[in-house]
């Protein structure tokens, strides 16, 4: 009998038998539904629909206002974080790395009704500051998927570089923003990828924490729940052609930094 | 060689003699018939008790195995054919519908009232057969049971041979007493826009249920009056346009008044005292001050003056699964009348907490265990459940723990939830299928819980635009990093050179 042989191509089969039936069909079907009406016949109805509703534009910037804030919040926490962690000495790392890993472990369903005890505690009746415990919900599960991809970044870094810079004169200020910074850019650039486009949709952690916040994701739950698929998939296509959007912006935005391309694609 | 020849032989003779083992195993499975249920989550005992129920008749009701279990053991004991049991369950009455719609198969399925008659007006329900619905067999359980008020409402709707109810309740508010000024606050629906309870009070995250109590605000000073002589059931379905456009103002003032819409945190909410009311159904009202009770705190439940939802889950067949089969027919109603037996209906009662529809002695002997007063109580009560049980049936309940003390019984603890009073009753309506209105409501429904435009504060979008102004500036001070600062730092000691 002849070896079974395996090219390199081939090993990819399962993964595009797997894509073709989990993410490219849905994908059509979702833009079946979102160009017709309930009759089956194509229609831009529910296109203007989005687009003239104040009720569906409200949403949409209210999504993207706590996507942005809790980014940047997560950016402004992660980034020292993770500057020390991978700068730290040896022994005390992986204790560190584990301490802010540990939280993801556990199901999430958990710690955020653990945050919502906290928060009622601080600040009596959560209800009275609906903006500020969502970013505070979202950073909370979104942390370490930006701590990590900045740890990893930072981690990676090149010792010697910073070393032959403080040794051709440069000060602590500028090997930070000469070296560290600009090979870490990959990092930031998929920590908020990972973190910016989930924050605007991932409605459950605010149905758990203080269900009276509507985002992106759950307009779409609304819809789907009232047999409306029509609307709520041209829903999910506006997002998508959101987050490719974002996502162009991005890699343009890290165009010198070929390293960035790399990570992101 | 020969060998080899010899193992075949081996193999061809295994293989048959496999397959006609194969053939045999298929003729023998066709006497198993397997029934598909689909009920609501964590809605039929489960088995695994710790304790067992002692009846005043002397009878010991015990759940040891699951209900589905029992079931399957029973019939297959009295029948010549066989069944196995596939119980899956749904979380909304939505999701039944949509995986109906999906072509999901099941036999027998238990929605609430107005999936019901959806399924009914598009007619997928099969109807009982003539067995089903005899009174003279006493094994006929669910026809000789049920309450006669269920009974009598499933007979105005003229469900009776085609749907079985399972578990009943109202709507309704679960309080604490001691954090609530006035008792009149929470016996009307206008708490949920009473500005003294600003964020304080939960009300429910699905259509159905805001709507009827935003129904039960608008019409308030009509329903209360003492002269109101209209028609309850058609007031609170109206769904002609106008009233969905007040409705939907209305509701905008309860969303900014409210705590939260929840689906089922407001169960905890209400324990560990996040809020002071909740917008309830009966069986979690139950559940709620049970809980409650454990901690210490004591909470009630009101149906407001205005008016009362009536609710239930029921039985039926669905003739996409059915499909005319006689031996699966008579096993789904093997089904409900199992389940229909006082006894079982005693066990989900006490798994679940809801109400069941069954009127048998041992449910009234259990609800006697349960709430009767005990000896050395100062003063009882006789609450009459006459209405529900048939013929005499009042329980002795003492008035310190429940709380009845005049005659119209608006509010009260676990009995009450359990078994409204018959005031309650008088003022409760069923409500119907939205119909070709649905649409229209869920619209209004989405815009009531969006965020508009003009309703998003101030503050939000300031810290929003803070936050795009320092980003922009920092990608502005990273991208022209060269040109600003950073060449002309450098470390003491060092001298630039230019070349």
């Amino acid at each position: 009998m002849k070896k079974l042989r395996f090219n390199r191509s081939q090993l990819c089969i399962p993964y595009a038998v797997f894509l073709i039936l989990f993410v490219i069909a849905p994908l059509f079907v979702i833009l079946y539904y979102a160009f017709t009406n309930g009759q089956g016949k194509f229609t831009f109805d529910n296109f203007a629909n989005f687009f003239t509703s104040t009720n569906t534009l409200g949403t949409l910037l209210y999504s993207f206002a706590v996507a942005i804030v809790t980014t940047f919040v997560c950016l402004v926490l992660a980034y020292p974080t993770a500057y020390i962690l991978a700068r730290s000495n040896f022994k005390k790392k992986y204790v560190l790395l584990l301490l802010f890993i540990l939280p993801m472990w556990i199901n999430f369903t958990l710690r955020i009704t653990a945050l919502k005890e906290i928060l009622s505690v601080i600040e009596g009746n959560i209800a009275a500051y609906p903006f500020l415990n969502s970013v505070i919900g979202m950073t909370f599960d979104f942390l370490p998927f930006m701590i990590l991809p900045l740890y990893t970044s930072l981690l990676k870094l090149d010792k010697s570089l910073l070393e032959a810079a403080s040794d051709l004169g440069a000060n602590r200020f500028t090997v930070f923003f000469r070296i560290t910074l600009p090979l870490s850019v990959p990092g930031i650039i998929s920590g908020v990828t990972m973190v910016l486009l989930p924050s605007m949709t991932n409605y459950v952690v605010l149905d758990m924490l203080y269900n009276s916040t509507y985002i992106m994701g759950s307009l779409i739950g609304s819809y789907f729940s009232a047999y409306d698929w029509h609307n709520g998939s041209m829903i999910s296509i506006v997002l998508l052609v959101i987050i490719f959007i974002v996502t162009l912006v991005t890699n343009r935005f890290s165009d010198k930094d070929t390293d960035a391309r790399r990570t992101i694609l | 060689m020969k060998c080899k020849k010899f193992l075949a032989v081996i193999a061809a003779c295994a293989l048959i003699i496999a397959s006609l083992a194969g053939f045999a195993g298929c003729k023998k499975s066709e006497d198993v018939i397997t029934l598909r249920v689909c009920s609501w989550e964590e809605y039929i005992d489960l088995g695994g008790w710790d304790e067992a129920i002692e009846l005043e008749s002397g009878k010991t009701i015990k759940g040891e195995k699951s209900m589905v279990d029992d079931f399957t053991e029973e019939f297959n004991k009295t029948h010549d054919y066989k069944v196995k049991v596939e119980y899956s369950t749904f979380g909304t009455n939505e999701d039944l519908y949509n995986r109906l719609s999906l072509g999901d198969e099941y036999d027998l399925v238990c929605p609430s009232d107005y999936m019901l008659m959806k399924l009914i007006d598009e007619n997928r329900v099969e109807e009982f057969s003539a067995e089903f619905l005899n009174k003279e067999n006493a094994e006929n359980y669910y026809i000789n049971c049920v309450s006669p008020y269920i009974a009598n409402v499933f007979d105005d709707y003229k469900w009776s041979n085609l749907a079985a109810c399972y578990m009943w309740g109202t709507t309704g508010l679960v309080y604490n007493p001691k954090k609530v000024d006035d008792i009149s606050d929470v016996s009307t629906w206008k708490i949920l826009t009473n500005e003294k309870y600003k964020r304080q009070v939960t009300v429910k995250d699905n259509v159905r249920d805001a709507y009827f109590a935003t129904l039960g605000i608008i019409n308030s000073e009509n329903l209360t009056s003492p002269d109101f002589n209209g028609d309850l059931t058609e007031l609170l379905n109206d769904v002609s346009t106008p009233t969905i456009r007040q409705a939907e103002d209305v509701l905008k003032q309860i969303k900014d008044n409210v705590y939260s819409f929840e689906t089922d945190a407001g169960k905890s909410d209400m324990v560990t005292g996040k809020v002071i009311a909740n917008y309830q159904w009966s069986g979690d009202a139950v559940y709620i001050m049970d809980q409650a009770d454990e901690d210490n705190t004591e909470l009630w439940y009101s149906v407001p003056d205005e008016c009362a939802n009536l609710w239930f889950d029921g039985w039926v067949m669905l003739k996409s699964g059915i499909e005319g089969n006689e031996q699966r027919k008579t096993a789904a109603e093997a089904f409900i009348n199992y389940l229909s037996r006082p006894e079982s209906a005693v066990r989900n009662m006490y798994y679940i907490g809801y109400t069941s529809a069954i009127a048998g002695e041992e449910v009234f002997e259990y609800m006697q265990w349960n709430y009767a007063a005990d000896e050395d109580a100062k003063k009882t009560f006789e609450y009459d459940l006459s209405y529900f049980f048939g013929g005499e049936h009042k329980i002795i309940a003492d008035s310190a723990e429940f709380g009845f003390d005049d005659e119209n019984i608006n509010r009260g603890r676990q009995l009450f939830a359990q078994y409204p009073s018959a005031s309650v009753i008088e003022r409760s309506v069923v409500m119907r299928d939205f119909g070709d209105k649905l649409s229209e409501i869920n619209q209004m429904w989405i815009n009531v819980r969006c965020l508009d435009l003009k309703d998003i504060s101030p503050v939000t979008i300031g810290v929003t635009c803070a936050v795009v102004g320092v980003i922009i500036i920092a990608v502005l001070l990273y991208v022209f990093r060269y040109k600003l600062f950073i060449n002309y730092k450098l470390k003491e000691g060092y001298v630039k050179v230019e070349n």
